[in-house]
């Protein structure tokens, strides 16, 4: 049997993508804690034949489960994503992030298990107790939606603002308005 | 991996960015709520030596296994992996004091090991040979034959040489300074210029 680190070498990447798209940035890195706390837990029990990656995402998936419900009964008052200033690089990501989390259940876990840990429709249907053509549909319903969503909106770009000429060259980060994430 | 028409891949590259600093800071932290959780078997790490990198492993009793760069160190993992646990990640956790320690000793300020030891690794005669050696002091050397009489049973000398040659904590439990009886070095698991550097050391502080 290999030694869990090399798991969590190979792998913990991929975990950290996909609890990230389940379950956004903030709350990643604890469901990736469990994951792998889990996995380690089991680990010597795991068919030397089983598919670790499936696996992986299996219990990920259960933790965000887990999380979800936990969200469910203590409704903290979410924070909305902060607005971030627009020179900020991060900021087409951010977009990218509300675009994600707007995502319906379905299609969020599709994208994250199917295009982000790279597992086949069949194995995300197994995952999900769900067909591997509804996961099919989900996939490639949820990049139209993020491509609605992300890609649209901010295609208008903003003409540039032509500064004139001796202003003052303070800042050059002009101030962009955001695109409707919807 | 599936196939990913590039469109999609491009799509959904900013979801792709893990930041290697926050990875190594997420395993940091699964070692030590593994250690916590009594999930953490084995744990090792690496430590650079005159004699090449040495992989150092511990249990929860303490150091399990000290591998020469040589017997490389991941079908090391996998042979521990195997006989002890496969719950092993890499983490200096119980190692500090035996890294410290080494440090020490190849600095030519450490005589003696102070380590807890898990001897699980070596059993019947073997083990019986190897729990002499430390009674070996630091700068001198036994023939194969007094081990041999030290451990029991004069005639085992080739056992006595087997047991040094699978000794599964080289460097801390000296089988080093076990040496052919005409005065050569002999065989050694970390190849005879590590011996000989390890007896250079010892005979030089």
């Amino acid at each position: 049997m290999k030694p869990f680190e090399q798991l969590v070498t190979e792998h913990g990447a991929m975990v950290l993508r996909v609890c990230r798209a389940v379950l956004g940035p903030d709350e990643a890195e604890d469901a990736w804690s469990e994951t792998f706390l889990a996995a380690l837990k089991a680990y010597p029990e795991l068919s030397e034949a089983a598919n670790t990656e499936a696996w992986l995402v299996t219990i990920a998936h259960r933790k965000a489960i887990d999380v979800t419900r936990k969200r469910a009964r203590n409704p903290l008052p979410m924070e909305e994503l902060p607005e971030r200033p627009s020179a900020d690089p991060q900021e087409t990501d951010q977009d990218l992030w509300n675009a994600v989390k707007a995502l319906p259940d379905r299609q969020r876990e599709a994208i994250a298990f199917h295009y982000l840990a790279g597992l086949p429709h069949r194995e995300v249907a197994a995952i999900t107790g769900s067909t591997p053509e509804a996961v099919r549909r989900a996939a490639s319903d949820g990049i139209k939606n993020l491509r609605r969503a992300y890609l649209v909106p901010a295609t208008p770009s903003v003409a540039p603002v032509p500064v004139p000429v001796g202003s003052v060259p303070a800042s050059t980060s002009i101030s962009v308005p955001k695109g409707e994430a919807r | 991996m599936s196939t990913v028409e590039p469109e999609s891949s491009a799509l959904l590259a900013p979801l792709r960015d893990v930041d290697p600093a926050a990875l190594l800071a997420l395993q940091t932290r699964l070692a030590a709520a593994a250690a916590e959780a009594g999930l953490l078997d084995l744990s090792y790490t690496t430590l650079d030596t005159p004699i090449g990198r040495l992989l150092l492993a511990a249990t929860d009793q303490g150091l399990v296994r000290v591998a020469f760069d040589r017997e490389n160190h991941d079908a090391v993992l996998e042979q521990l992996a195997d006989k002890i646990s496969p719950r092993i990640l890499h983490s200096a956790v119980r190692l500090e004091a035996a890294v410290r320690q080494l440090d020490e000793y190849f600095a030519g300020r450490r005589r003696v090991f102070e380590l807890p030891l898990d001897w699980r690794l070596a059993k019947g005669f073997r083990r019986e040979v190897l729990a002499h050696l430390p009674e070996i002091a630091y700068g001198q050397t036994e023939s194969y034959a007094q081990v041999a009489a030290a451990a029991g049973n004069p005639k085992a000398v080739r056992a006595v040489g087997t047991a040094c040659g699978t000794n599964p904590l080289p460097v801390v439990v000296p089988c080093h300074r076990v040496v052919r009886s005409d005065g050569s070095f002999g065989g050694y698991l970390g190849g005879t210029e590590a011996k000989q550097i390890l007896l250079t050391l010892e005979a030089a502080a």
